[in-house]
């Protein structure tokens, strides 16, 4: 779950990191108001889950009641990668004498957390040469000393207080991110003003197998309504543009099936990995999503493991049965609980495939007669 | 011979008698399994499925010698019960549970390194070595005793090639799932050098998945092994995946991509099929050529 920046910039400022002075807006009127609070020039900031809002031309800096309004004004009716903007961040101007970048987030080749800083920040990280990033892994059994963020801060080239300083906001965000049971907790740009150190902006994702236990966290929607749908009941679940909607269970086995299906020249709808022990009530409301995609053919690939066949199987017959389901269903079924899962298909007259491919191409041939 | 779990090795499961515990428990036991212990606080002296229940795993260990546990815990108590299981002297450490958060997944790793134990998973489907034993969920009648090691990053994907293998008369030395989340205990690397030492195993399937590199490693160990290893990539079709901010895109540095992996395997001197179907006509055809 990605956090707004306000939102982000809240969390760093309970662990005791500096940043600029600010205050939210949702109107004009409420932006005048934060700009009287905040005092002096500012910047406005829509608040919105993606990056590249100053590329967008989203990011504004004002100093009178009237620039502020319109700026705010302007800004909340721009969209960003079609996300609507509902929020603003009226901020403090900063003095800026240097910008870097500094992040924690999982590094899973490593199996740990990676601290990540740059000198070159406030730029694009991607386009910074490898030789300008620092990494250093972090010990879970041992975690963020201060003499951890003096090392990094020597390898940027920093000495004196600003090192000092240095050390004291890594073991700071470090303990934000562990507090939060965050994946990603980015500042870019951190920026050196002369005196201190001030987080400019905040990018924070909270590990949502985690969430259970972040109770006091806000809680943050960025899902169409179907994924949300899906998300809700434990799916995962991707739109795609085709006419194929698909529902097989496992990550892999899920991109495997679409990676067939568009292989025999089929056009999938969906990625919907309805994972792994679903039941029979799980896998009826996962096809009740999939029939709202208005697909020519929903094609299942079950491969039970921790998903039982005869589960799957009486989900597809009361899918049939209660909804009176005219989608041509194509279904394949092996595995855990499979002769069960078969009989119970066979005495409801629905037929069912043993072997991937040929399904896939039974669905890929019926999504072709309908077109 | 076969890599990490055999004939010998004692198996405990931890949450035996929850849902997945004790159905799972039965499964494992017509593989042939040794299921020797379950555990399930506060419901020691039950048996489930004839196995006999202990409150903690230390307790299980001392009276049975178990060395390995498969843990059927829910998310939020599952690294308690695997720090438990690591703390009582368990050898291979095979964890089932997915949506474990990651922090303690990576505490666990760490953890388990430390104490050298084996960790499968989180987020596995289990270990097989055909015919000698199965820890995890994966369905008993595909696994045929053969030639052919198995690795791989996600569950359903491998019983579909392990099903495709045996259905042409293809049997497997040992099918590991290292385990779809980010931090796990295995990686490609370690099981391909296990391989690559089993005497029994002649050929190797790698399974692998775009996002992380994970496979572009394991295509630097390839290109020195003496065994054949043929790879299958999922996503080639798939959507970009979510990306963390420009941290997760910094560690990768353009890697992670299907064609940066397949570009990888490919230059290693892997076979790489382009559909899960075509994997065991080029297992058959390395097999020949040797």
């Amino acid at each position: 779950m990605k956090l707004f920046e306000y939102m982000g910039k809240d969390l760093f400022r309970a662990h005791g990191i500096k940043v600029p002075a600010g205050q939210v807006a949702a109107t004009p009127a409420e932006a005048v108001a934060a700009w009287r609070h905040v005092g002096g020039p500012v910047v406005v900031k829509p608040q919105v889950l993606t990056g590249k809002r100053g590329k967008a031309g989203g990011i504004r800096f004002v100093d009178s009641a009237a620039a502020v309004a319109a700026a705010a004004g302007d800004v909340l009716a721009m969209e960003f990668g079609g996300l609507k903007v509902d929020k603003l961040l009226v901020e403090e101007k900063i003095a800026i004498s240097r910008e870097y970048y500094l992040a924690l987030t999982v590094d899973g080749a490593a199996g740990k957390t990676v601290l990540i800083a740059s000198a070159s920040g406030g730029m694009d990280i991607e386009e910074v040469a490898e030789e300008g990033i620092v990494k250093r892994h972090i010990d879970p059994l041992v975690g963020v000393m201060p003499y951890v963020g003096r090392e990094v801060a020597g390898r940027l080239g920093l000495t004196g207080e600003p090192l000092k300083q240095f050390a004291d906001l890594v073991v700071r965000l470090h303990r934000a991110y562990r507090a939060s049971d965050a994946e990603l907790c980015e500042i870019n740009p951190l920026v050196w003003t002369g005196a201190e150190f001030v987080a400019a902006d905040a990018k924070v994702t909270i590990d949502d197998d985690a969430l259970f236990r972040q109770k006091d966290l806000p809680r943050v929607a960025e899902k169409t309504d179907v994924e949300k749908a899906a998300a809700d009941m434990g799916l995962a679940f991707v739109q795609l543009d085709g006419d194929i909607a698909v529902m097989a269970n496992g990550a892999g086995i899920t991109m495997a099936t679409l990676d067939t299906l568009s292989h025999l020249g089929g056009a999938p709808a969906n990625f919907l990995d309805a994972g792994g022990g679903t039941g029979t009530e799980g896998t009826v409301k996962a096809l009740e999503l999939l029939l709202g995609l208005n697909p020519k053919v929903i094609f299942i690939n079950i491969f039970g493991g921790i998903t039982r066949c005869d589960d799957v199987a009486r989900a597809v017959v009361r899918f049939k049965s209660e909804r009176l389901v005219k989608v041509p269903l194509v279904i394949r079924m092996v595995g855990t609980n499979e002769a069960e899962g078969l009989r119970i298909l066979r005495e409801a007259g629905i037929p069912a495939h043993r072997v991937m491919v040929e399904a896939a191409a039974s669905a890929v041939a019926l999504a072709g007669k309908g077109a | 011979m076969a890599i990490i779990i055999d004939e010998n090795t004692r198996v405990v499961v931890q949450n035996i008698t929850g849902r997945q515990g004790s159905f799972h428990t039965g499964q494992m036991l017509a593989f042939g399994t040794r299921v020797v212990a379950g555990v399930a606080p506060g419901k020691g002296g039950q048996t489930v499925e004839g196995v006999r229940v202990f409150d903690t795993v230390d307790q299980a260990v001392r009276a049975t010698g178990a060395d390995a546990s498969v843990v059927f815990i829910p998310a939020y108590q599952a690294g308690d019960g695997a720090f438990e299981a690591i703390d009582a002297g368990i050898r291979v450490l095979v964890v089932i549970t997915e949506h474990i958060p990651v922090a303690d997944e990576i505490e666990l790793v760490t953890y388990a390194r430390q104490k050298g134990v084996t960790l499968v998973g989180p987020n596995t489907f289990g270990i097989v070595s055909s015919g000698k034993c199965k820890i995890g969920i994966p369905s008993n009648h595909f696994f045929v005793p053969g030639p052919v090691g198995v690795v791989a990053r996600s569950g359903t994907l491998t019983y579909e090639i392990a099903a495709n293998l045996a259905a042409a008369g293809l049997g497997q030395s040992t099918v590991v799932g290292l385990g779809g989340d980010r931090a796990v205990g295995l990686s490609f690397v370690e099981v391909l050098t296990l391989f690559e030492d089993d005497p029994e195993t002649k050929a190797v399937v790698l399974i692998g998945e775009i996002g992380g590199n994970a496979e572009e490693e394991a295509a630097g160990y390839i290109a020195g092994m003496s065994k054949p290893v043929v790879a299958y990539i999922a996503g080639k079709s798939a959507p970009p995946g979510k990306r963390m901010g420009h941290a997760g895109a910094i560690i990768e540095r353009g890697r992670g991509t299907f064609a940066g992996k397949v570009e990888a395997l490919l230059a290693s001197g892997a076979r790489v099929a382009s559909l899960p179907h075509e994997v065991p006509a080029l297992i058959g055809n390395v097999l020949q050529e040797r």
